[in-house]
């Protein structure tokens, strides 16, 4: 596991009359958990969105595992083995929790324009299905439509079905929001099983959780990179109790 | 006997739904066979070609979630089409049908390739804009007749053995055109794809994010029922013995839409339903005369307003409540 999972070189976003993201150089080594965190507007939600290509770059280029990307669509950056999760829980609301996960096997399973066959074939994929519902702890919920579960619930499934696709970069947007204190044990657990031999990128407002995770912290301050570093080195840096805190705490 | 094994009882549940299901194609079968000396078939005629082409819309409209304002195109076209290669060049009506069909598969891929780009109504604009483009080739070209339209297309098939065909004959021509577009559109929706389709109308993003490139299989949904609605209208073209502006006017992209909205939107039975209806309104409420339309909207705001699932949807979702009641 060695070289970087993700780099980025002059990574920049502008909309019309503002700089979400200026001139962004991050590289992630393979096989770390690494974490993006910065004040509210400071444009770690829009770094994943152009990482996965839901935004296009204003310039800059990116390369994962070594490729450049910069010219690719976001389902192709997909079936590159980045899958992401979203900041507001994203799930097939009326899909049942066993057709959400299955939607996403589907993928692997190449029938993505098979309008042919009947859906019993599916069936081969079940087994794999619960596997990973009860790999997130949903295994009594499969029959469920997805919009009934509570939210903790949703963002077990999202993760679920992120990780059918058993990607080598996972990128989590703010997994722990909207988590009551005992849900955030559970998922931090989680994010600790799955990353092994995988990369994890999370942007997350949750100092602790972070702290308690990654191997290594960018902070982002009005879309630059203020600095980067392990958690206790960056936490020790006045410039980012600044950002954080504002002048008059310094 | 009160504990009796699960796998035994699951496999009589089984057993007995299957039985029911029998039951039910053979009634079907019954009533579809008999229809034609009990009510005049032309009329059903009507409805079966009208219900297919509400089918093939619902793959779109209810399977897609893309609202197209131009399927009319598709419909008319295939009729102009398949009328034309019947009368002035007499080829037989399986034939006429076939490429009347095939052309609708080249109109959908570029109707698609152009329209879905865009979002929500912009997507339903481009549609429309386009179809107003295939209305005014017809009002213009030479072969289909203008104002005129085509009549007397000959209802001459290789089925008959190239003589013509009664209404009645021709009721049951139609049908079997009718059952082969409706079994094409379960597969379709009970299909590998036709659950991504789903996800797709769900959460596209979340699609996208899984690696499913949404707008090649939403072109391909597209695709697929712009030739069912093709097939439709060409098998329309032959049944009825006329294509006419009627079938590819604005007023035919908006009317099937509202057949799927009465018969209920991503329902397999819904559009027939609903094409029942609205055609039975335009045969027996015709002494009405352009009343008939004002009812058509009044249909249509009580829908929107009362009964958005649509009939079908709306028994559906009171069964699946009683059941969940139930247990």
């Amino acid at each position: 596991m060695d070289g970087w999972a993700i780099e980025t070189s002059g990574l920049t976003k502008s909309f019309v009359g503002f700089v979400a993201v200026n001139n962004v150089n991050l590289r992630v080594r393979k096989g770390s958990i690494f974490a993006l965190i910065g004040p509210n507007g400071a444009g770690k939600t829009t770094v994943f969105n152009l990482l996965t290509k839901f935004l296009p770059p204003t310039s800059g280029r990116i390369m994962i595992n070594g490729q450049d990307v910069s010219a690719l669509k976001p389902h192709a950056i997909a079936r590159l083995g980045v899958s992401r999760s979203f900041q507001i829980s994203s799930v097939f609301p009326q899909l049942t929790v066993h057709e959400n996960v299955r939607v996403a096997l589907q993928r692997k399973n190449r029938d993505d324009f098979n309008f042919w066959q009947t859906d019993r074939c599916l069936s081969v994929l079940d087994e794999r299905v619960e596997e990973l519902l009860a790999a997130v702890g949903l295994g009594d919920y499969a029959r469920h439509q997805a919009s009934d579960l509570p939210y903790g619930r949703k963002r077990a499934l999202e993760i679920a079905t992120t990780l059918a696709l058993d990607p080598s970069i996972l990128l989590l947007d703010e997994p722990m929001a909207g988590l009551g204190s005992e849900d955030i044990k559970g998922v931090s657990a989680l994010i600790r099983s799955v990353a092994q031999g995988r990369t994890v990128v999370m942007v997350e407002h949750n100092l602790r959780v972070v702290a308690e995770l990654c191997d290594w912290v960018a902070v982002l301050q009005r879309g630059q990179l203020l600095t980067e570093g392990s958690y206790a080195d960056v936490s020790a840096n006045p410039a980012v109790i600044e950002a954080y805190m504002g002048n008059s705490h310094a | 006997m009160a504990m009796a094994p699960l796998e035994t009882k699951i496999a009589a549940a089984n057993g007995s739904v299957r039985q029911r299901q029998l039951i039910i194609i053979l009634l079907v079968a019954v009533a579809l066979s008999a229809a034609p000396f009990l009510i005049y078939p032309m009329f059903l005629i009507n409805v079966l070609c009208f219900a297919l082409f509400a089918c093939a819309f619902n793959l779109v409209m209810g399977y897609s979630g893309l609202l197209s304002f131009g399927h009319a195109a598709f419909f008319g076209s295939a009729a102009y089409i398949s009328g034309y290669c019947a009368k002035t060049m007499g080829l037989p009506a399986e034939l006429a049908i076939l490429v009347a069909t095939s052309c609708s598969v080249v109109l959908g891929l570029i109707f698609g390739w152009v329209a879905i780009r865009k979002q929500g109504i912009y997507f339903g604009m481009i549609t429309l804009a386009m179809a107003q483009v295939v209305y005014f080739i017809a009002v213009q070209a030479p072969f289909t007749g203008g104002e005129d339209g085509l009549q007397g297309v000959p209802r001459k098939a290789l089925v008959s053995a190239m003589a013509p065909m009664s209404d009645r004959q021709s009721y049951f021509f139609v049908l079997a055109f009718f059952l082969i577009g409706f079994c094409i559109i379960y597969r379709i929706v009970h299909s590998p794809f036709g659950h991504i389709l789903r996800s797709i109308k769900e959460n596209e993003t979340r699609a996208a994010s899984l690696g499913y490139d949404v707008d090649r299989i939403k072109l391909i949904a597209f695709t697929l029922s712009a030739t069912l609605s093709g097939m439709a209208g060409a098998v329309k073209a032959i049944g009825f013995q006329l294509a006419t502006l009627t079938d590819v006017e604005f007023f035919m992209s908006g009317e099937v839409v509202l057949m799927v909205l009465v018969g209920g939107l991503a329902t397999m039975t819904g559009p027939v339903l609903g094409a029942a209806i609205i055609i039975a309104m335009q045969y027996y409420l015709s002494e009405f005369g352009i009343w008939v339309k004002a009812l058509h909207g009044m249909i249509f705001i009580v829908c929107v307003m009362a009964f958005r699932r649509g009939i079908v949807g709306e028994i559906g979702a009171y069964l699946s409540r009683r059941r969940g009641a139930s247990d």
